[in-house]
């Protein structure tokens, strides 16, 4: 037992004593390098796929100057900005509701234990289920519509938020717990003083996987109801085998995924800089 | 130095210097399981006196500065504070905690730290900002009043935590290792400006340690505590000169034969544990 953990000691010294130069260079500001680098490697991705994509059936695989010239296009005739902001109603809606309806859930299922024992069963078995086996079930009760996609991205983003915000609630230091009996806080103020921001970075984490969740069950949604927004761009320009207007809608959704998790993360920085290490 | 008045576990003595107690420990006795962790220990907190306890890790410290804050349930014996006589936590005397490094709230700034016990109380919003200044000044801070724990160095942190229990003028003043994480030469800082504080406001002051020399420092009383089961092994009397400093104190002979008197106490009954 012991020789296990002199083991891991003696490598936990070799480990260390060699990055400690390489701590102290790293704080030269890389940045600009990094950025170099990464452009580079996005540049050659494209290239690459230009060249190897000029030789090949334009039904398999178009060259990034054909999306780009669709892209174009589909701005132009205003079907790109309808589609976007379709799908963006659904997701915002979607999301909101979920958050809603979650946070204080989830914050309501750590302070009472009664709940804690309903609620547990109900959570295991749906988080357990794929949640996609559901899609059919929303259209069979909310149709083809707009209620329907909300109601999917609204169940793909709900669980992360809810068991985010509960581990957040149930996780809070102990030392705080202490200082704010010390203090005399009432179960209300323990609540509001540090149960709720020890929640803010767990809160956020789970808005960040969230969002992911959201965003793909925004595609299902479009799928399986009457392919609307940039799902339903998806599939009929796949139907169509107009592949180079296919692969517009794509980016748009890698673009939006990008765009709300960075902000997120930026949000997070700015609301809760203590969370940071 | 024979200046110390030693007294048997569980002989509640009225306090040397026919101090009033700020608060007494009668019998106090807490298990952890099957572990007795506290075995009958009587303490009593002389008002207006910095009374340390020291021991080695384990003996229990922690335990009983937390039974006397209200943080844990004493299993028998009592806590007595002025006339009232309770079986913790129920009614308790102003007091207030200084806990170990790390226990700022992250979320709230230095000034939002520091008003936390007035907020709670429900003091108004000009009392407090008044408060929170006079004390942060008490600490020599001010002007860090906007900025968050994570921007401060562990010996300001310590100074806010200091800070958060002053600021509600408490009667007795609860310090657990408040110092133990900080290091050397900002633990001497400290030493200087908490004897400065103790000089200006004269709390009743309990801190907790397992610096022998950090507790001579200090105190007027050091309290030694021993382990399995803890217990209450003697106290000394500390008639160093006041006002200190960590300095003044240090070179007194007389430094040198209480930090002798209580080590000898200490490892004597290590010695003692170990062979029974
Ligand atoms: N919550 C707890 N549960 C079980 N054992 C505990 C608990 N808190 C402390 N102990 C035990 O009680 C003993 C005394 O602990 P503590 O009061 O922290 O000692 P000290 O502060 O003197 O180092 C130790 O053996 C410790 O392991
Ligand atoms: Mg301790």
């Amino acid at each position: 037992m012991t020789k296990v953990a002199d083991e891991e000691l003696r490598v936990e010294v070799t480990k260390r004593s060699p990055t400690a130069p390489s701590s102290l260079r790293r704080t030269k500001n890389v940045a600009p390098l990094k950025w170099a680098v990464r452009l580079t490697a996005v540049a050659v991705f494209f290239v690459a796929w230009q060249i190897y994509a000029s030789g090949i059936s334009p039904l398999l695989l178009v060259p990034p100057s054909a999306i780009l010239a669709a892209a174009g296009h589909m701005i132009a005739d205003g079907q790109l900005g309808t589609d976007t902001l379709l799908s963006l109603e659904a997701m915002v809606t979607g999301f909101g509701l979920a958050l809603l309806i979650s946070v204080p859930l989830g914050l309501v299922w750590a302070r009472y234990r009664v709940v804690d024992w309903v609620i547990q069963p109900f959570v295991m078995a749906i988080f357990s289920t794929p949640l996609i086996a559901l899609v059919p079930l929303y259209v069979l009760w909310f149709g083809f519509g707009f209620m329907a996609k909300v109601a999917i991205i609204g169940s793909f983003s709900f669980f992360p938020l809810l068991l985010n915000t509960y581990q957040g609630a149930i996780s809070v230091d102990p030392m705080y717990r202490d200082v704010a009996k010390a203090f005399r806080a009432t179960d209300r103020q323990t609540w509001r003083h540090v149960v709720l921001p020890s929640c803010i970075p767990y809160i956020a984490a789970g808005i960040n996987i969230s969002l992911g969740h959201a965003l793909t069950g925004m595609i299902i949604a479009e799928f399986y109801t009457n392919a609307s927004g940039l799902g339903g761009l998806v599939l009929n320009n796949a139907d169509t085998f107009q592949t180079a207007r296919m692969f517009v809608p794509i980016f748009v959704v890698m673009a939006l995924g990008v765009l709300l998790m960075s902000s997120t993360r930026w949000l997070k920085r700015k609301i809760a800089p203590w969370a940071e290490r | 130095m024979d200046g110390d008045v030693s007294t048997e576990a569980g002989a509640a003595k009225p306090s040397r210097r026919g101090g009033v107690p700020a608060i007494s420990c009668e019998g106090v006795t807490k298990r952890f399981g099957s572990e007795l962790i506290l075995d009958g220990v009587s303490l009593d907190l002389t008002k207006g006196s910095f009374t340390s306890l020291v021991g080695p890790s384990g003996c229990g410290k922690t335990t009983l500065l937390r039974i006397i804050a209200g943080l844990e349930q004493a299993d028998s014996g009592d806590l007595i504070t002025g006339d009232a006589k309770s079986s913790s936590p129920g009614v308790r005397p102003s007091l207030a905690v200084v806990f170990q490094q790390g226990s700022l709230f992250p979320w709230k700034s230095v000034r939002r730290n520091v008003a936390f016990g007035l907020e709670l109380a429900g003091v108004d919003r000009g009392t407090i900002a008044e408060r929170v200044d006079r004390t942060l000044e008490m600490v020599h801070l001010t002007g860090t009043a906007k900025k968050f724990p994570y921007q401060l160095s562990g010996g300001m942190q310590q100074r806010v935590g200091i800070a958060r229990a002053l600021a509600l003028d408490p009667d007795i003043l609860l310090m657990d290792e408040p110092f133990a994480s900080v290091d050397a030469q900002t633990r001497e800082e400290l030493h200087d400006e908490l004897l400065e504080i103790w000089e200006r406001t004269r709390k009743s002051v309990l801190f907790v340690t397992h610096s022998i020399d950090e507790a001579i420092v200090l105190s007027d009383e050091v309290v030694v505590m021993g382990a399995r089961p803890g217990r209450i092994l003697r106290r000394f009397d500390i008639d160093l000169p006041r006002p200190r400093t960590e300095e003044s104190a240090r070179i007194l002979p007389a430094f040198a034969d209480l930090h002798h008197d209580i080590r000898q106490l200490l490892v004597s009954s290590t010695v003692d544990a170990f062979n029974a």
